[in-house]
């Protein structure tokens, strides 16, 4: 493992398994009557979010805390980042407090990635702009591999389709990286306008007819559009971007039979997913937020659980 | 002695029995598994004793218990585990009814997390009815420092609450920085804090033995 978790890109299939498979063992926990262990007692993890996040802080908050550590919530609106501090002030400031771990979502691509260079702790990226998610993909490909029954190996030859707004979705492109280290074959699906020019360059299947695609997916990953990201009008309107890209009963009717949806959340109803696909059993939605505990779990052990590596990265 | 890169590999994987068996808990020997090396391997224990050994062990837990009356044989991964089997299936065939046993993974709770790279984890798997009221007996392959053992009974404590709990090991090699004491013990082996302890199990490693051997450590 490296020491921070900044970008999908940077494992290797055995860490991602490592991740995968300790987050098994600790999703085994969920069951217990006491769901937390000493592991990271006297540890401090801060969460520092400059974005509005509901479901990724709690899910990191909550790991923290299963693992015993101390978690410090850190939004920037009601901070001193309101009144102008600096990114650099402010990681020097959790530096003197004494952070073992910052979780950092940040509208800027990259900030996790200069926030690492500030500060001894270990940083992971819990979502960088337009860049990376690391920790999203990681439940995705847990959730993938739970529910297609893969064991405790790799996806070799699971056929992912990603369908949406890949242009401003960092989850797109850490999934992109994670499935590909992983041994998946990905197929992206979205409006021209909503995929990014250096796409060709991505080691992916590009199409833009989502029915001829639905028949060959073992997984259809909707993405949701991102309304507050979008500068420009990247489709005519809202129901005819559903009528071509969005996912609906008669679609879902489409797949094999073993093939699960899955949604990053939050989800638009009714835009790039119908209520009664969200709703269906072959909806991965829900387990999708229990599994990312699990998953947090893993990284924030795996990190910060065993001795301070000192000098080159493992 | 070829085995011994395999297991030694398998144990710095791995969560449980590494530092019991292989000595790197007790003389705070932090970055000597590098320069170990085996000088003369010596087996103390061959594949028959070891049979007859759990046996006895299998006998002794019936006696103590009286008669295995709800009783839970959990072995820590990961040479412990296959011990419990084993156990659990002798006092089945002596008892004539089945014996629950099962896994307690000790990794979290450690005392030495930090002295080394976060290790992947072991399978914790209780038997359906769980611990609460049961008679637990704890089955691990080497009694060193007695650090894993003080793991568990954390871990127990959060899985439940057991009416007593019991500790069987197939080998007590002393040199105790805890007090703890086994229940069952399979062998005394006096040792040497510089000597190391491996444990093989057919199921982990291919075949049974115990293998005593000197440890050449780079410790100046």
């Amino acid at each position: 493992m490296n020491r921070h978790l900044i970008s999908a890109a940077d494992l290797s299939r055995d860490d991602a398994l490592l991740i995968l498979d300790t987050a098994e063992e600790l999703a085994r926990m969920s069951d217990r009557p006491i769901k937390k262990l000493p592991t990271l007692r006297g540890r401090t993890v801060v969460n520092l979010f400059f974005e509005d996040s509901t479901r990724t802080r709690i899910s990191f908050e909550a790991a923290a805390k299963r693992l015993s550590a101390d978690v410090i919530n850190f939004s920037a609106k009601g901070s001193s980042v309101a009144k102008g501090e600096s990114l650099k002030d402010t990681a020097l400031t959790l530096e003197a407090m004494g952070a073992d771990a910052v979780v950092i979502r940040h509208d800027a691509s990259g900030a996790p990635h200069r926030l690492a260079g500030w500060i001894r702790g270990h940083v992971v990226n819990a979502g960088d702009g337009m860049h990376e998610h690391p920790t999203q993909a990681l439940l995705d490909a847990f959730t993938i591999r739970r529910r297609l029954g893969r064991g405790t190996g790799g996806l070799d030859g699971v056929r992912v389709t990603i369908v949406g707004d890949v242009l401003h979705s960092r989850v797109a492109r850490s999934n992109i990286a994670l499935l590909n280290i992983l041994g998946a074959e990905v197929t992206l699906v979205a409006p021209p306008t909503l995929l990014p020019i250096a796409v060709d360059g991505w080691s992916c299947e590009v199409s833009y007819d989502l029915d001829a695609v639905l028949p060959k997916s073992d997984v259809i990953m909707m993405l949701r559009v991102q309304k507050e990201r979008m500068t420009a009008a990247y489709f005519p309107s809202v129901r005819e971007y559903s009528r071509r890209y969005g996912l609906d009963a008669g679609r879902m009717a489409m797949l094999p039979e073993h093939a699960i949806v899955m949604h990053p959340g939050p989800m638009n109803r009714g835009v790039e997913i119908a209520a009664e696909v969200a709703d269906s059993p072959r909806s991965t939605i829900v387990e999708q937020v229990a599994n990312g505990v699990s998953v947090r779990m893993a990284v924030l052990y795996l990190l910060l659980g065993g001795a301070e590596l000192t000098g080159e990265p493992r | 002695m070829h085995a011994r890169t395999d297991s030694g590999n398998t144990d710095s994987g791995n969560a449980g029995d590494g530092s019991t068996s292989d000595g790197n808990t007790g003389g705070g020997t932090s970055g000597g598994q590098d320069g170990e090396s085996p000088g003369s391997c010596k087996r103390v224990l061959e594949p028959a004793e070891i049979r007859r050994v759990l046996t006895r062990i299998a006998h002794e837990i019936l006696e103590r218990t009286h008669g295995a009356d709800d009783i839970v044989l959990l072995g820590i991964p990961t040479r412990g585990v296959p011990l419990a089997q084993r156990l659990a299936e002798r006092a089945a065939e002596f008892e004539g009814r089945p014996v629950p046993w099962g896994s307690l993974d000790v990794t979290m709770y450690r005392d030495d997390l930090r002295l080394r790279p976060a290790r992947a984890l072991g399978r914790t798997e209780l038997p359906a009815d769980g611990i609460d009221g049961k008679t637990i007996v704890i089955v691990d392959d080497v009694l060193y420092s007695g650090r894993t053992v003080r793991a568990a009974l954390d871990a127990l404590t959060d899985l439940g609450r057991p009416r007593s709990v019991q500790l069987a090991v197939l080998v007590d090699r002393g040199h105790r920085e805890l007090p703890i004491r086994a229940d069952y013990v399979g062998k005394n082996l006096p040792t040497s804090q510089r000597e190391t302890v491996r444990v093989h199990l057919a199921e982990t490693d291919g075949e049974d033995a115990v293998l005593l051997g000197e440890w050449k450590g780079a410790l100046a």
